[in-house]
């Protein structure tokens, strides 16, 4: 199982999609590892520079709709590469989430106002961020403040994370 | 109670539940190109589990980028084609036979009402044209399927819209996708399954059900379906003719796939498109639609016509008439890529190759070229195109470039007048 922890870096607009993820031209890449320094390169938002370093990041925070567009599995395995294995959002575009399952990472869904929340008591905060996936809480902590968030995903999605992804599972089930 | 298409797809082709909500389903056809397979090949080898579950039910094409442009996408090509050889592939279609996968797989016959189809593509809902539940995946999914042929999905919701009135002359199933998406949003069906219906959806050729199907996961969309009918039956009559002892039969084996009177919807939504403009996009997201008499006057340097959403006979005939008689802008760069071979070989006989040409349009091969930037007809830092594709993504077609989706028809016109605009097939009088 993946680790799902670091810190948060903060993506504050709805509709991010694949191709801010990772552009169309990279995906002449056969190694995942390949795709590590162009994570997020055409995204045009304050704070998420091209080239920005994210060794420290672990977890990412966004709004609505993430990751629309393109079924490319290269955007969770840009993520997966710079060791980002958590993406919390309002939404997410069907594909993007099935990939981040699929690949034993997670996509957590909360409501309007957790999300809005978060973004009021800590986006503009050096945050770090750790997901239990036993207890299904989330763990929010800057320098002067903590909070605990508890979610949902459904028990497939929780099998698909035990296993390793959804290789490993359909290797056993079918 | 009743079901909708998706709902008795899905129980057709039932494998397992293994929780609650969650269908893993028997895939009819598992379809592959060059950028999303090669890694899960790759993987499968890595694994030493390289197998396919049914050399028959798997088609695979070179398509987003042909011919190959340098070592990297040599390299993905050479993946796929080894790969097809040595599992038998028979369907597997390389330079010279190949086209864009939306366009070149119906045309092959591949695609059948009821069939449960996916790709590492997300336009593969196009193939929802047929009454199939056809979805893009991602490269685990398609690694599954082409190992086991089965995909888990989720049990659907559907949305069903449907397009009702007369349509203006001028105006095409292009501007009716983009006026769906903007009133639903980008994010307006995900997870659901689309059903387009009501009396414009029955009057649509395949190929216009095809650019109507192809951009529903623009709104979100897992699949587009139209239910089959005699235009669908029609299409397919060469591949079936040996299944089937008469077109009515056919029918009446795929009315099997339709949804009930008493189904149930997720949400339902009527668009009367009687007075609907021709559309365009104005910013990076595919539901920022206006008409195109209100973004006149706005320059551009690049028009891409082609695509698996407006790549096909029907569309490049309409530009053809379009250009006719007319040289481009000096200032424009004109592209159509015909979608697959036998289009460009019928656009060839029927002269509508010489009228893009004559025009100052630059015919590619058939490739998906432009419209994703990695490959061909790449914009300049500042450009603008005016293209008949699917996403206006920013960087989409190159970094810094903008793009403005609207139907061919539209797209010739821009590129006469070296701004966007309305086509002279628009009959209905601009408001202005």
């Amino acid at each position: 199982m993946k680790k799902f922890i670091g810190t948060a870096l903060f993506i504050d607009r709805s509709d991010i999609n694949t191709d801010e993820i990772i552009p169309a031209k990279y995906l002449t890449e056969i190694e995942k590892t390949a795709l590590k320094p162009h994570l997020f390169e055409d995204l045009n938002l304050e704070g998420v520079n091209p080239g920005m370093d994210f060794k420290q990041t672990g977890v990412i925070v966004s709004r609505e709709n993430f990751g629309c567009g393109s079924s490319r599995e290269h955007a969770p395995w840009a993520l997966e590469v710079n060791g980002i294995h958590v993406v919390i959002a309002q939404s997410f575009a069907r594909i993007f989430r099935q990939n981040m399952f699929n690949g034993g990472m997670l996509a957590i869904e909360l409501s309007r106002d957790q999300i809005n929340t978060i973004f009021k008591m800590f986006g503009n905060s050096d945050t770090q961020i750790s997901v239990d996936i036993e207890a299904l809480e989330i763990m929010i902590q800057s320098n002067d403040q903590t909070k605990t968030i508890g979610f949902q995903i459904s028990e497939f999605d929780k099998a698909l994370i035990k296993t390793g992804g959804w290789v490993e599972y359909a290797d056993v089930c079918y | 109670m009743g079901k909708t298409i998706a709902e008795k797809i899905f129980q057709a082709h039932l494998k397992d539940e293994p929780f609650k909500d969650v269908s893993v389903l028997k895939l009819d056809r598992v379809f592959c190109h060059e950028i999303t397979t090669p890694m899960a090949i790759q993987d499968l080898m890595a694994r030493g589990k390289d197998r396919v579950f049914d050399p028959d039910k798997i088609k695979a094409v070179i398509d987003h980028v042909s011919p190959a442009k340098d070592s990297k996408t040599a390299l993905q090509g050479k993946i796929l084609r080894e790969w097809a050889n040595r599992h038998g592939i028979k369907d597997f279609f390389d330079i010279g036979r190949n086209g864009v996968c939306h366009a070149l797989f119906p045309e092959k016959g591949f695609v059948r009402p009821g069939f449960v189809i996916i790709m590492g593509d997300s336009h593969t809902c196009t193939h929802g044209a047929f009454g199939a539940f056809a979805a893009g995946v991602g490269t685990t999914d398609l690694e599954v399927g082409i190992l086991k042929g089965v995909c888990a999905f989720k049990t659907p919701q559907t949305y069903k819209i449907e397009i009702v009135g007369e349509l203006s002359c001028g105006v095409y199933a292009k501007d009716i996708i983009l006026k769906v998406i903007q009133e639903i949003s980008v994010n307006g069906a995900t997870n659901m399954v689309i059903e387009f219906t009501g009396n414009i959806v029955d009057q649509m050729s395949m190929d216009q059900r095809m650019t109507l199907s192809n951009m529903a996961v623009e709104a979100g969309a897992t699949s587009g379906i139209c239910f089959a009918d005699m235009t669908t039956v029609e299409y397919l009559w060469p591949f079936i003719k040996n299944e089937y002892k008469t077109r009515q039969e056919a029918l009446a084996a795929y009315s099997t796939f339709k949804s009930d009177d008493d189904a149930t919807y997720a949400a339902q939504k009527t668009i009367d498109v009687s007075d609907l403009e021709p559309l365009t996009t104005f910013g990076y997201k595919p539901d920022n639609v206006k008409p195109v008499s209100q973004m006149k006057g706005t320059k551009i340097d690049q028009v891409y016509i082609g695509s698996c959403t407006n790549g096909r006979l029907e569309d490049l005939r309409i530009a053809a008439k379009v250009l006719a008689g007319h040289t481009i802008s000096p200032h424009v760069r004109g592209i159509v890529s015909p979608a697959t071979p036998k289009i460009f070989s019928q656009a060839l006989e029927q002269g509508i190759i010489k009228t893009f040409m004559d025009s100052g349009f630059c015919v590619t091969n058939p490739t998906c070229g432009a419209c994703l930037g990695m490959s061909n007809g790449i914009l300049a830092q500042g450009e603008v195109a005016a293209s008949t594709t699917n996403r206006n993504f920013i960087g989409r077609m190159g970094k810094g470039g903008m793009v403005h989706l609207m139907s061919p028809a539209t797209a010739a016109a821009s590129a006469i007048k070296g701004e966007i605009s309305n086509s002279s097939l628009f009959c209905k009088q601009e408001k202005s």
